[in-house]
């Protein structure tokens, strides 16, 4: 429905783009108060936005390029880029290279940027369309106060799985460690979502910095191991799309997506509770257009992008505004807004202290580096045998030299050597006239 | 004069090779809050299982690329020149795809419901598991390293000229004592790059244990990835483990030099 009516404002602002090319009043998507988006006109002003990678609608498919829009009706330039993870993020944050005007990180990463100062207060009465946000989303733990972050989207993690290689009943985390899908079962190779989900198999929290507990659910990701094909990221979509495996966690509005490729499919909320995650809008603390970055927030908050948004994105939205504009297959749909039961259950990630992240790290490295059995020799290997690798290699090699050198000044010193074995060649060239 | 031809590169190589080659050095031994410490170095060793094994597939790499290639530059290099330069486009061919592409069509044609699956399945066979396995990772790093081997090959074979090898035959030499007494010591200078050329990234590679090794075959490329782009964030460390790999790397092609200056010797003999 909405797809059509936009597609239809689409060729109208193309006929009239064709019919008279400056003409910006025609605008696709409708915003609440387009003189609100003209303070900046005209002063050349450029935002460089940084979002997660097909994480907006950008024109393809017959929707609107809000990017696009938002430049039409500001005349402010935006330079857009897009990063893979949040890790990746926060790495380019720190590294200070590069300035940003907007990011979207998600939840945990936020309490991480909010700790260590690397993202600023908003200014929310610069951002009149924030009052469409579902105050529900707002003030979540990760930014208690509301005063850093705008929620852009939400979702939760799941259970995908294939109904026609999966009889029996799928409602929790077990099936991830059943014995009768050995090697047919995808896991994260992400430590901090492996990780929540056997924390929630066990019954803990998933913030939890209790490092027993941390330890029992690696132990738990260790049995698992062996029945894991393998530890994926986006290569989900395919192996689960193509039947090359049968069930693996993963994010809903993904699952949405999957299931419209391979019917198969199916998709549930564990009855332990899951991961609600919120990715939101913050501006970083050396952001260069501070105004011009509260009008792009305030831009995306706007019911008809958020909507046009959502629809490209396939996750769930904390607009009220633009909730309503979605169709009702959608708004009704179990997978991207769950009952009140499994939203009761689930958890926000929150950021860990440094000394556990450093632990996850470490377990979760020997986790997929090496085998069960070998696990307890590498744990407690030493900074010896990198060292003592080295230190043979080396050895080797100048002994190698010296003997060749040797070899080189014999060679020199002993000239009979050579006329020996011109002999032997001119005995086997007697051999060959006699043939 | 010259020194300001060479200008540009010696501005160029300090900034992007001397200057992040310093820092690493200083990130490998100091801590977050830039005091010096020695605690990252040790902390290594905990991965020395990751390294050793990385070291390993990138050896058996190297050594199948060379068995394969080997053959092959020869072929090619005894080849009219017009086919030549077809044959090394056949070659180059497929380094014109994005190396990722590459390797993602590998994993299609590796899985358990891949395209070799499928037709073996044709015949009742299999299905062999093929997909998340050291083999396959070692296959991906045989394809996507191969041209890198063939082509040094290549550059030096094509130069042996077939009169040596023709006096060789003349003077009595079977095919075994040509290859072993005349191709092999004049094609070392190659035979030593290539090795270099395709062990270096072979050792250090990340992204195809992720992909064909299903993420449980981890290599110290993926290892020093995580370090910078994962959950801790600890570039410390990373550039412990990446010293510590340049290290390594040095010292094998150290190696290979000392083989290598060996044969440049012998050459001077002669």
């Amino acid at each position: 429905m909405l797809k059509k009516r936009l597609q239809a404002t689409m060729m109208a602002a193309i006929a009239a783009a064709i019919a008279a090319a400056p003409l910006p009043s025609v605008h696709a998507l409708e915003v609440s108060d387009s003189g609100y988006y003209d303070a900046l006109k005209g002063q050349n002003v450029s935002l460089n936005v940084y979002n997660w990678g097909e994480y907006i609608s950008d024109g393809s498919e017959g929707s609107a390029d809000v990017n696009a829009e938002f430049e039409a009706l500001t005349g402010i330039k935006v330079n857009y880029s897009t990063f893979a993870t949040n890790e990746e993020l926060y790495a380019k944050l720190q590294s200070g290279a590069v300035s940003y005007d907007i990011i979207i990180p998600s939840d945990y990463m936020i309490a991480r940027m909010i700790r260590e100062g690397l993202v600023q207060k908003l200014d929310l009465s610069q951002i009149p369309a924030v009052s469409n946000i579902n105050p529900t989303y707002m003030n979540a733990a990760f930014d208690p106060t509301g005063e850093y972050s705008v929620p852009y989207t939400w979702g939760t993690v799941g259970i995908i799985y294939n109904t026609a290689k999966v009889t029996e009943p799928v409602d929790s985390w077990d099936i991830l460690w059943n014995e009768n899908y050995k090697g047919d079962i995808l896991m994260f190779s992400n430590p901090r979502d492996a990780l929540m989900i056997a924390e929630k198999k066990l019954g803990y929290s998933m913030n939890t910095t209790d490092e027993s507990e941390i330890r029992a659910a690696f132990e738990e990701l260790k049995k698992q191991k062996p029945l894991v094909q393998g530890y994926v990221m986006d290569e989900i979509f395919d192996k689960m799309g193509s039947g090359e495996a049968a069930v693996a966690p993963y994010y809903a509005g993904d699952a949405i997506t999957m299931i419209e490729d391979n019917p198969d499919l199916a998709f549930i909320s564990p009855k332990e509770g899951t991961n609600t995650f919120i990715d939101s809008i913050c501006i970083p603390s050396d952001a260069t257009n501070v105004q011009a970055a509260h009008m792009y927030i305030n831009f995306l908050c706007e019911p008809e992008v958020a909507a046009a948004n959502i629809e490209a994105i396939g996750y769930s939205t904390p607009n009220s505004a633009a909730f309503l504009l979605l169709d009702e297959e959608t708004r009704n749909s179990p997978i991207s807004y769950p009952e009140q039961e499994i939203m009761d259950k689930a958890e926000t990630f929150l950021v860990l202290p440094d000394e556990v992240n450093t632990l996850v790290d470490q377990l979760w490295t020997s986790l997929l580096s090496t085998s069960a059995a070998a696990d307890e020799k590498s744990q407690n290997g030493s900074g010896v045998v990198p060292i003592v690798i080295v230190l043979a290699v080396a050895v080797g090699a100048s002994l190698w030299v010296m003997v060749s050198r040797k070899k080189k000044i014999k060679a020199m010193e002993i000239p009979e050597d050579d006329d020996r074995d011109q002999d032997e060649e001119y005995e086997d060239d007697d051999e060959d006239e006699q043939k | 004069m010259r020194k300001a031809v060479a200008a540009p590169y010696l501005v160029w190589m300090a900034v992007f090779i001397v200057v992040p080659l310093g820092l690493i050095v200083l990130f490998a031994f100091t801590d977050s809050s830039g005091a010096f410490t020695l605690e990252h170095i040790s902390q290594v060793g905990k991965y020395a299982g990751v390294i050793w094994r990385s070291i390993l597939l990138a050896a058996i790499s190297t050594v199948i690329c060379l068995v394969l290639a080997y053959p092959l530059a020869f072929i090619i290099s005894r080849k009219p020149e017009n086919k030549q330069r077809t044959f090394l486009m056949l070659v180059m061919l497929p380094m014109w795809m994005n190396f990722l592409l590459r390797t993602y069509a590998w994993m299609t044609l590796l899985e358990n419901t891949g395209l070799i699956n499928r037709l073996l399945g044709l015949f009742g066979l299999g299905p062999f598991q093929m997909i998340n396995t050291q083999g396959a990772v070692v296959l991906g790093m045989v394809y996507n390293y191969i041209p890198y081997m063939i082509l040094p090959l290549y550059s030096v074979m094509v130069k042996i000229e077939p009169h040596i090898i023709e006096a060789a035959q003349d003077l009595g030499a079977d095919s075994l004592n040509v290859l072993w007494k005349v191709l092999i010591p004049l094609s070392k200078t190659g035979i030593v790059t290539g090795i270099t050329m395709v062990f270096v990234p072979a050792a250090s590679t990340f992204i195809i244990s992720k992909m064909l090794g299903g993420g449980t075959n981890l290599m110290v490329g993926d290892l020093i990835e995580m370090q910078f782009l994962g959950n801790a964030y600890n570039p410390n460390l990373g550039s412990a483990i990446s010293l510590l790999l340049m290290v390594l790397i040095l010292v094998c092609m150290f190696v290979m030099k000392s083989i290598d200056t060996e044969e440049e010797m012998e050459g001077m003999l002669l």
